[in-house]
């Protein structure tokens, strides 16, 4: 398996997963042939361009993907259990239970008619078999982990009582109540003040290593994934590009789309002197060229991407998705 | 020519010929509009003339003879042997020229009330915009009926008959004017707030004058858009009222009227008497109904 | 809350005072009441006797006031029609109105909640589809029109239901109720339909449509990420955000079912305060419009500061009492 897996116990492993989205003009393929693995304890980091694809590859895990987009082909193994082709009640149990969720916005995450210890506890009740009594306090205990002063009293407020980075850690109170061994934290500091940004950062970082839940952990935002991520995934118009630990693909990144990202990305412990941008945008999925849908944008460019999409991130053995990754890595 | 070969190009028209609901709803009014309009010439009796009334005519079934005069009424006749299809046209012409009326007081009450209370502000336009609160607070139909009452109680008793049509035009228009206050109101609000009207109070001129022609052009969409809807609304409330009876009398039956007399024969199992007025009422009021949402949508969009 | 609660309830006496100045003038300049409560045979003497008992000769505004007196007792005069007193008319009336305003009023409220959320939810099927159509067509309907042909269908052509009337009522102290027998719940039907359809088919549009906005929203998905049931996460959480904007409008619909009530009594000849107000219209029985103008207003004042107070208890955002928390 792949490098950084070796001594944690694999909890996710999605292997040759693809989505796709039936339009009138043509079939869309947001996530194409996406294969990764995520280990206990450990944060992947996912990122890329808006429209990569990340997101769709988090709410295909935890099946919450809106018709008409499906999971058109590929595995998805949630501790040694298959569950991509689970019924609709079957998932359900295991939303919440086994795979958490965080989401972008914490200020419309929250039902804001209901008070937040009455969100936790019909979570809790859900899923854990426990009496009324021991929901209550593991509602409070759960807010109290996340960092919520005086959690006993603010049990009954409602959400518009808490400012917005309170608001994201009763998000990920919610997220974590029922002890989940996956965690998927879709941008979830995309909507927050620059300042609390590293507290929820930090915040779920210590909690997901102290429980040895697994992360992925999706972000447009290549400092939080160098703050976070032991590896990261990159994924470029529904393909994975690049899959490596944080510190090897931040370095030396093996795909020609990751070292473009790394360079026109202000990374504090970089100096780098100027940023460089990548030339053009991302094509839209109904208008992907031929070959490697990198090509058009790609400094490397040769005549063979233009035919060929290259080397597959074979399994999950590979580093980049690249005709010139072997050299890159050699 | 050019002209007209230009109009039928442009936008509006464009959107309106690519409308089967809007081209259907609008040949539908143009015909009862029509009919409404040229009754005397069309319409086979003059429903009114007592001379040409003949009562052994009364309750002659559609498009068949009657059984004692041998004469044949399309639409059939109802007691008094009045030929449907001509009360169907001239109460048509009743109902129609109500609404139009009715909107028309309504539109320009409004209109000038909005301008009011959108430029002066202060004392008179809070007036004004808490009268209209009041008013929305109750439908509009019930503000008509009350209307009606005390325009009646002020009607001398042998006029009343004679005066009622107008009295409707005055109840159902004093029901309906909110709307285009609101709107002119609003659009006041906004070209207040311009520069050039800034400018006109620094220069010392009156800048009420170069407002209204500014405001004008700006409203004429949204209140040509209400007064469609208030038009479909006014002529169901015209209806309403007369076939309550607070309306127009039986000397002078709109559709409405036609409809009350009608019910009075639904177990008697005279049908014409009430479908054919119910019907041609519907059709009235769902077209003009439909051409006023596809107005909206055209003109308008915000507005809905 | 408390200042909120006292301006509202302050607003809503300063309608109420309008509207008995408009009944009072009514009373006071459309006709002469004098005229109309003396018979032909009257001297000056008589004239100026009334005058004097009705405080006629008083200024305007201790006329006004008496009259908002005589209105908070329920004192409206005597009805010049029937020269029985206002208050013992309306009061004998009413019963039949509430009665047949209240069972539209449930009918409308939970149909419309139930079909709204209905088509929400299965917005794509074909159910859905037919019941979106039929309502289009339903809006367009007058309210007559939708009674006459419920007449034709069931009482004229099925000849299953009466088509007028109340039926036998039952006598629980003044109130006269029409539940307690067969025919009495029998007219109770064409009616109640033929005034709930049109709020209804309003209250299932507007429903489906804020259902949908709901549905789209953040805490919906969180609610399913977090694998709670289908149901909870549509009844719980998506009907209860329904209701906030729900509830405005159709706290004003339950005013305009006393208002078309008017209607329904009309086509069905049903004995409630509605017929009675059109028949004084006819008639121009002054102290009866007057009275009866009095009462829908308190009613629909009543109603809408009912609306206004619900906000607060379903809406804890509207809650001003709480400490903002700093996080």
């Amino acid at each position: 398996m792949a490098q950084a897996l070796s001594n944690r116990e694999v909890v996710l492993s999605v292997r040759d997963l693809v989505v796709e989205i039936p339009t009138r003009r043509a079939l869309l393929r947001p996530v194409d042939q996406v294969s990764f693995d995520i280990g206990a304890g450990e944060i992947l980091g996912v990122v890329g361009e808006s429209g990569a694809g990340k997101s769709m590859t988090g709410n295909a895990v935890i099946g919450l993907l809106d018709r008409p987009a499906h999971i058109a082909s590929g595995e998805i193994w949630l501790n040694g259990q298959r569950i991509d082709h689970l019924r609709r009640e079957q998932i359900r149990k295991i939303r919440g239970k086994e795979i958490g969720m965080v989401f972008q916005d914490p200020l419309t995450s929250l039902n804001p008619l209901l008070p937040i210890g009455e969100q936790l506890r019909e979570t809790i009740l859900e899923h854990l078999a426990v009496p009324q009594r021991e929901a209550e306090a593991r509602a409070v205990a759960a807010l109290e982990e996340v960092g919520i002063p005086a959690a006993a009293e603010r049990i009954n407020s409602y959400p518009h009582e808490f400012s917005g980075g309170m608001r994201q850690r009763v998000v990920i109170a919610l997220a974590l109540c029922a002890e989940p061994s996956l965690v998927i934290a879709d941008e979830p500091t995309t909507a927050l003040d620059v300042s609390v940004q590293a507290q929820i950062i930090s915040l779920l970082k210590q909690l997901c290593h102290e429980r040895g839940t697994a992360v992925m952990l999706v972000t447009h935002d290549m400092g939080v994934i160098a703050e976070a991520a032991d590896r990261v995934a990159v994924m470029y118009a529904g393909r994975l590009a690049e899959l490596g630990p944080v510190r090897e693909v931040l370095t030396r990144p093996a795909h020609p789309y990751t070292t473009g990202l790394m360079a026109s990305t202000p990374l504090a412990s970089k100096g780098r002197k100027r940023l460089n941008q990548i030339p053009g945008a991302m094509p839209p999925l109904a208008r992907l060229p031929e070959g490697c849908a990198f090509h058009p944008r790609c400094p490397r460019a040769e005549d063979k991407c233009l035919q060929d999409p290259g080397p597959s991130l074979a399994g999950c053995g590979g580093r980049a998705a690249c005709w010139f990754a072997t050299e890159a890595v050699a | 020519m050019t002209a007209i070969a230009q109009a039928w190009q442009s936008d509006f028209m464009w959107s309106f010929r690519r409308s089967p609901v809007a081209v259907v709803s609008f040949i539908v009014v143009m015909i009862l509009v029509f009919g409404a309009v040229f009754a005397p010439l069309i319409a086979p009796y003059n429903p009114f003339d007592p001379a040409t009334l003949n009562l052994m005519n009364g309750f002659s079934k559609p498009m068949q003879p009657n059984a004692f005069t041998g004469e044949t009424f399309w639409l059939g006749t109802d007691d008094q042997g009045r030929d449907v299809f001509s009360t169907i046209l001239y109460g048509m012409r009743i109902s129609l020229f109500v609404g139009f009326c009715a909107v028309l007081f309504a539109m320009v009450l409004g209109v000038t009330l909005g301008l009011i209370a959108g430029y002066s502000g202060g004392l008179v336009g809070t007036i004004i915009m808490r009268v209209a609160d009041v008013q929305l607070t109750f439908p509009a139909i019930l503000v008509a009926m009350l209307i009606f009452g005390i325009a009646k109680g002020f009607t001398p008793v042998h006029l009343r008959d004679q005066m009622a049509v107008w009295v409707l035009i005055l109840a159902i228009g004093l029901s309906d004017w909110v709307q285009f206050a609101r709107v002119v109101r609003g659009a006041t609000l906004v070209e207040k707030k311009k520069e050039y009207v800034q400018a006109a109070h620094l220069n010392g001129r009156k800048a009420a004058g170069i407002m209204l022609r500014h405001i004008l052009p700006n409203v004429v969409g949204p209140v040509l858009v209400i007064a469609t809807i208030s038009l479909a609304l006014a002529i169901i409330a015209e209806a309403t009222l007369s076939f309550l009876g607070v309306g127009a009398p039986p000397t002078q039956p709109s559709l409405g009227t036609l409809i009350r007399i009608g019910q009075g024969f639904l177990f008697s199992g005279e049908w014409w008497i009430l479908f054919f007025p119910a019907v041609t009422l519907l059709a009235l009021a769902l077209s003009v109904n439909l051409l006023g949402d596809w107005l909206r949508d055209v003109l308008n969009p915000r507005l809905r | 809350m408390l200042a909120f609660t006292i301006r509202r309830f302050f607003q809503a006496f300063v309608v109420l005072l309008v509207v008995g100045l408009v009944a009072f003038s009514m009373f006071r300049f459309v006709g002469d009441p004098v005229e109309n409560m003396l018979g032909q045979e009257r001297t000056d003497a008589d004239i100026e006797r009334l005058r004097s008992q009705l405080g006629l000769d008083q200024p305007f505004p201790v006329q006004y006031f008496r009259f908002l007196e005589g209105a908070v007792q329920g004192e409206f005069g005597v009805s010049y029609r029937q020269g029985r007193p206002v208050a013992e008319i309306i009061s004998q009336r009413l019963p039949a109105t509430l009665e047949l305003a209240a069972v539209s009023a449930f009918m409308a409220i939970f149909f419309g909640l139930v079909l709204g959320v209905f088509t929400a939810i299965r917005r794509d099927g074909w159910a859905a589809h037919s019941i979106m159509t039929l309502s289009l067509i339903g809006v367009s309907l007058p309210t007559f029109l939708i009674g006459i042909l419920l007449i034709y269908v069931f009482a004229v052509e099925l000849n299953v239901l009466p088509s007028f009337g109340r039926g036998d009522v039952v006598e629980l102290g003044w109130w006269r109720t029409g539940f307690l027998t067969e025919s009495g719940l029998k007219a109770l039907i064409l009616p109640s339909i033929t005034l709930g359809l049109y709020q209804m088919t309003l209250i299932m549009r507007l429903v489906r449509s804020e259902m949908l906005e709901v549905l789209r929203q953040d805490y919906i998905r969180f609610a399913r990420a977090r694998g709670l049931k289908e149901k909870s996460v549509l009844f719980r959480h998506a009907l209860k955000n329904t209701l906030v904007p729900v509830i405005t409008v159709t706290g004003l619909q339950l005013g305009s079912i006393i208002a078309f009530a008017i209607i329904t009594e009309t086509v069905f000849q049903w004995p409630g305060v509605g017929l009675l107000f059109i028949n004084a219209i006819q008639f121009v029985d002054i102290p009866v419009m007057a009275a009866y103008l009095m009462l829908i207003s308190v009613m629909f004042v009543g109603i809408n500061l009912i609306v206004d107070m619900l906000y607060f208890v379903i809406d804890p955002r509207l809650r001003g009492d709480r400490a903002k928390a700093e996080g």
